[in-house]
């Protein structure tokens, strides 16, 4: 026995609002993220992560309120994503109550921020998020490569040699979305969560693609990874937190059950 | 009214230990600050700590919080929470070596980048740095502010140092990552932990309740 494996239910929200519907949730605001987690809390979820999709200034304090009133209510780890661009926008997050914050595409186009981030908070709280999409042909050796805004444009970049300069510079965990998984249900992409996994010694969580419970399961036993992320299979009612901790700890892994 | 004095050094989130006692004890009066007259006064005082131990040490120097830390933990219920737990000792490896407060003796040491564990199975596994996510502490002593909480409960664990477990006298929690480490230490008024109670759910909020009612004593 010993560290379990996590299941990080994400959220997007939108102006201080939980996008996409959420179905299990019986009461009236159902668009509460703070009233979300905290019923993902109750199933026994291991973190949080809210993805920020607000594009105006506005919606940002909106989303500093919204950490506020999370970390005084639901009392496990609160990552935030989107929009942090800046020293300054994790400094407010982090005061407002979040544990972690996830930077994207300001890494990429200045990876050097991810490295002045690790100084100043410390690596703990940098969770690096990477969306990769397979750009090799069959019959080629697999290679997967860095894609931003939303898996149109490619990078250049190399994901397994981007995971591995990112933990140099001082990331503390990995979040890998696999993009041409993404949204298709049809599971995690095992081969470059693997690849990744074996390449750094740091924690990896895999996202994207979760159909049902035993994709969430192989991308512990097969991607090796540390810590699984998924959002409509557990906001559409199909399954709660405790069935796929449940169904994990089947699978021989260590999961946190109470 | 009780008081729970949280230390502000300027480094990490306050905010949620702050809110995790008023959750627990809304009839304690809760203050995060660095004025050492208020800490002075204050019931019950707790170090928190996230981030790299030097810039920690740092600022608690440049405050005086070191040496009113010795001052306050010897009267009065004192937590150390993660790296406020890895200050009381005498010196971390972190940083290239920082001393550090020196309440307990021995060292805060790294976990190392190759860190294996033996599976049930026989397979070598390595293990990822940091220490990140719910881990099960092993109750090594009786104390107060285990009470209610089950033997083996989970907590947040998020690490790269840590306190080594063995032959250490004032280990009360142990949890294993490829090695025994020192989940929690105590003696007299003060109690620490590694883990983060004000993250790890029920489990953490019973601890920080139990802390905010005990009298210090044994």
């Amino acid at each position: 026995m010993g560290l379990a494996k996590r299941i990080i239910p994400c959220l997007d929200v939108d102006n201080g609002r939980v996008v996409k519907g959420v179905q299990f949730v019986d009461i009236r605001d159902a668009g509460d993220p703070v009233e979300v987690a905290k019923k993902y809390d109750e199933q026994g979820a291991d973190e949080i992560t809210f993805l920020d999709i607000t594009a105006s200034h506005q919606g940002r304090d909106t989303m500093v309120h919204t950490v506020e009133k999370m970390a005084s209510q639901v009392f496990i780890p609160l990552t935030v994503g989107g929009g942090i661009r800046k020293v300054e926008d994790i400094r407010i997050m982090l005061n407002a109550g979040a544990d972690k914050v996830s930077i994207n595409t300001a890494a990429v186009f200045n990876p050097e921020f991810v490295k002045e981030a690790a100084e100043r908070f410390g690596s703990q709280c940098i969770v690096v998020a990477i969306d990769a999409k397979k750009v090799s042909k069959p019959g080629e050796t697999d290679r997967w490569e860095i894609f931003t805004h939303g898996g149109r444009k490619p990078t250049g970049l190399d994901a397994v040699e981007w995971a591995k300069k990112m933990a140099a510079y001082g990331a503390g965990e990995i979040l890998l979305t696999s993009m041409d998984q993404d949204g298709m249900k049809s599971g995690f992409d095992l081969g470059v969560t693997r690849a990744i996994t074996d390449a750094v010694s740091i924690p990896v969580i895999a996202s994207g693609g979760v159909g049902n419970l035993q994709h969430l399961a192989e991308g512990v036993t097969i991607g090796g990874a540390d810590a699984v992320l998924a959002a409509s299979i557990f906001h559409f009612g199909e399954h709660t937190v405790q069935e796929a901790k449940a169904h994990m700890a089947a699978c021989g892994i260590e999961m946190r059950i109470d | 009214m009780n008081t729970i004095a949280i230390i502000d050094y300027g480094m990490g989130n306050l905010h949620s230990v702050s809110k995790a006692f008023e959750h627990v004890a809304p009839e304690t009066r809760v203050i995060v600050t660095s004025d050492a007259k208020v800490i002075r006064e204050a019931d019950r005082v707790v170090l928190p700590g996230v981030g790299a131990m030097r810039d920690c040490m740092a600022e608690m120097r440049r405050l005086g919080v070191d040496s009113l830390v010795r001052e306050v933990s010897v009267d009065r219920p004192f937590l150390g929470i993660c790296v406020g737990m890895q200050a009381l000792l005498e010196r971390s490896e972190e940083n290239n070596g920082v001393d550090s407060i020196g309440l307990f003796p021995g060292r805060v040491v790294y976990f190392g980048d190759e860190l294996f564990e033996v599976s049930p199975a026989g397979e070598k596994q390595r293990l990822k740095v940091p220490h990140m996510g719910w881990n099960q502490v092993h109750q090594t002593m009786d104390h107060p502010l285990w009470s209610g909480i089950a033997e083996q409960s989970r907590f947040y664990f998020v690490h790269s140092y840590y306190v080594p477990a063995l032959s250490a006298d004032y280990v009360v929690g142990e949890a294993h990552y490829g090695t025994d480490l020192a989940a929690a230490i105590a003696r007299d008024s003060i109690f620490a932990v590694q883990f983060h109670p004000e993250k790890s759910q029920h489990a953490g909020l019973q601890l920080l309740k139990n802390f905010a009612h005990w009298s210090g004593q044994l």
